[in-house]
């Protein structure tokens, strides 16, 4: 991963001009049907997948505003005709909405913060500190990073069990405060800054803690934010974990909550998907804003 | 810094017996100013690694170890006895049908979402990868699905393959084609599976290969030119090859996501009709956490995570080896 040339992030900069490969054949300006065919093809297909690429967004937002009598009775029709707040209103009532908000928040904000404190502490101690062992929690990492989470699930599952933690916030949260992967990206990022400066302050006698949390921390920004969001998302989207540790409907995530009043309740088009589009809306707005940090997160790190 | 707990300290002493230290009390300061000389360097590491070092343990090292121990045993989760049955749960995998059955699923499923998602993630990224505005545009959208929630967007995707309310249908019917049932049809509903697993991911290919694209230094490409090589030329022989790295990347990481297909699937089909869209985690879900066999189902979390890592190592081998050609 670390010869991996998505690490540079450069994607989202702005360095026009530089990558045109296939455009600098530009001797004949004239418009020719053999050179605009191919770039005409081109746009259709791209405009084409895009509206495929869009189609259930765009059907999620036009029902969600749609009378449940638009939906059986206009199926063609992305708009509403008589375009209503009433999904809106009713699913707080329809569903423990607001719970499952809570919830989500809860457990995608209490993992990030946990896993990136945590795993910025770690990758800080494995890639300046020395100690005996420090090679070992170090093989430690590297072996439960290549176990995909489905093998530890079912003796998770025993394991919060046991510890009477099924349906409560600190089952979701505490097994998964910290991940092989974060700790791994993290000291990557670290043993790339420069000793000079951690040793300067190590002279001055400064403390681990301080040079830390003063020098370390504020120059892996990037890095924290970029691993930040990539928790976030993958947890507030995340689906089977909340459906093994949680069978109550109160703790249940937003993915988790809405499938399962898709699946057993009787609940109206409309309010399902004004439930699915407030769901989306927390990281559509941050991608917007951020969406370099997105970019390179997913990038950098795949998926899940 | 936080104080120091007592019981870390380093074990480094240990030629040093008690016995020893209580019989000569004059020898006693040697050793503890260098116990605490030490310890001074050496515990803001252990420090700093014990929240992350523990839950490591606890909740992941240990359970890989649990996990290979409860698939020899005949281990049922409200049991309190679990016999030792060996490869015993191994072998009854062997001979069970539904596995077999999810185990085609998931490799069809992967056979054909992971080429399909970089084909198109390639294409969109050579026909993207400029950086004017409407690129950058276009590609916010085939990126989005991305961001958005599998569990929650197999919903939308079932409403929109729905023979009465969803406009797929529709459309079909009003270009004259069969009115067709997606996820009741036994050969449809995998294929429907399949497109929401492509729309979901192509995005992800697409932004590591526009990455991959546009650390290409202009010069190579220039020279290819000069050397009088066309399009498909320079793409074939130039921009190809450089991008192997990223495309063994993409592979890898597209593999393990589809080996691992749930979400869609539970949401959309729940695994029917009759098993045909049942996979690999669907059925370990079930046999898991609906019949509540942890033996059996740990055995087939150990078989996905060997399928894994075949897999991940024959794409590591695939792609080395043609770099020497």
């Amino acid at each position: 991963m670390a010869t991996n040339p998505i690490t540079s992030g450069r994607l989202a900069r702005t360095t026009a001009g530089t990558a045109g490969t296939a455009y600098l054949d530009r001797r004949s300006r004239r418009w020719r049907w053999w050179r605009v065919l191919p770039v005409g093809t081109k746009w259709v297909a791209l405009i084409a997948g895009a509206a495929i690429v869009v189609l259930p967004f765009l059907w999620m937002l036009g029902t969600s505003f749609k009378p449940e009598a638009d939906v059986f009775g206009y199926p063609l029709r992305l708009q509403p005709t008589h375009p209503t707040l009433s999904n809106y209103a009713a699913i707080w009532s329809q569903l423990p909405f607001l719970r499952l908000i809570v919830n989500s928040i809860v457990f995608a904000g209490g993992v990030t913060v946990c896993s990136v404190f945590f795993d910025s502490l770690a990758a800080y101690a494995l890639a300046r500190l020395r100690f005996p062992g420090r090679d070992l929690a170090f093989y430690l990492v590297l072996a439960t990073l290549m176990v995909p989470f489905q093998v530890t699930l079912v003796p998770v599952f025993q394991l919060v069990f046991d510890l009477h933690w099924l349906n409560t916030y600190q089952g979701l949260i505490v097994p998964r405060a910290t991940s092989a992967f974060g700790i791994f990206l993290l000291r990557q990022f670290f043993i790339t800054v420069p000793r000079e400066l951690d040793e300067a302050a190590r002279i001055d006698g400064a403390s681990e803690w301080y040079i830390y949390r003063k020098i370390m921390l504020p120059l892996a920004k990037p890095a924290l934010v970029t691993l930040g969001i990539f928790y976030f998302m993958n947890n507030w989207n995340d689906f089977l974990w909340p459906l093994v540790m949680t069978s109550s409907t109160n703790m249940r995530n937003l993915p988790a909550g809405l499938t399962l009043f898709a699946g057993q309740y009787v609940v109206e088009h409309g309010v399902l998907m004004a439930g699915a589009v407030i769901s989306l809306i927390p990281l559509a707005v941050a991608f917007v804003l951020a969406q370099r940090y997105f970019v390179r997160g997913i990038a950098t790190t795949g998926l899940k | 810094m936080p104080a120091k707990p007592a019981g870390l300290a380093p074990a480094d002493r240990g030629s040093e017996p008690d016995v020893v230290r209580a019989a000569a009390p004059e020898r006693k300061r040697a050793p503890t100013a260098a116990i605490r000389r030490h310890w001074r360097r050496w515990a803001p590491g252990y420090l700093f690694l014990l929240p992350s070092v523990a839950i490591l343990l606890v909740f992941v090292a240990y359970p890989i170890v649990e996990s290979l121990w409860m698939s020899l045993h005949n281990w049922s989760f409200f049991s309190s006895s679990h016999p030792f049955v060996g490869l015993g749960n191994y072998d009854t995998m062997l001979h069970d049908p539904r596995f077999w059955n999810a185990l085609r699923n998931t490799a069809i499923y992967t056979a054909v979402v992971v080429p399909g998602q970089l084909a198109i993630g390639l294409a969109l990224a050579v026909a993207l990868q400029r950086n004017t505005l409407i690129n950058k545009f276009f590609r916010s959208i085939y990126f989005f699905p991305v961001i958005s929630a599998l569990a929650t967007m197999g919903i939308v995707w079932k409403f929109l393959l729905d023979p009465d309310i969803g406009i797929i249908n529709h459309l079909l019917v009003s270009v004259g084609l069969p009115d067709i049932d997606f996820l009741q049809s036994t050969t449809w509903a995998l294929p429907a599976v399949m497109t929401v697993g492509i729309w979901k991911s192509a995005g992800f290919s697409m932004v590591i290969f526009l990455a991959a694209l546009q650390d290409i230094p202009q010069s190579i490409i220039e020279a290819a030119l000069i050397d009088g090589a066309g399009p498909w030329q320079r793409f074939r022989r130039v921009i190809l090859p450089l991008l192997r790295p990223s495309m063994l990347f993409a592979a890898v990481i597209a593999t393990i996501t589809s080996m691992q297909l749930f979400d869609q699937v539970y949401v959309m089909t729940s695994g029917g009709p009759l098993f045909h869209t049942d996979t690999l985690v669907t059925y370990l879900y079930e046999v898991g956490f609906q019949d509540f066999r942890s033996g059996y189902a740990a055995a087939i979390s150990w078989v996905l995570f060997l399928l894994i890592l075949a897999l991940s190592m024959l794409q590591l081998r695939l792609f080395r080896f043609k770099e020497i050609d």
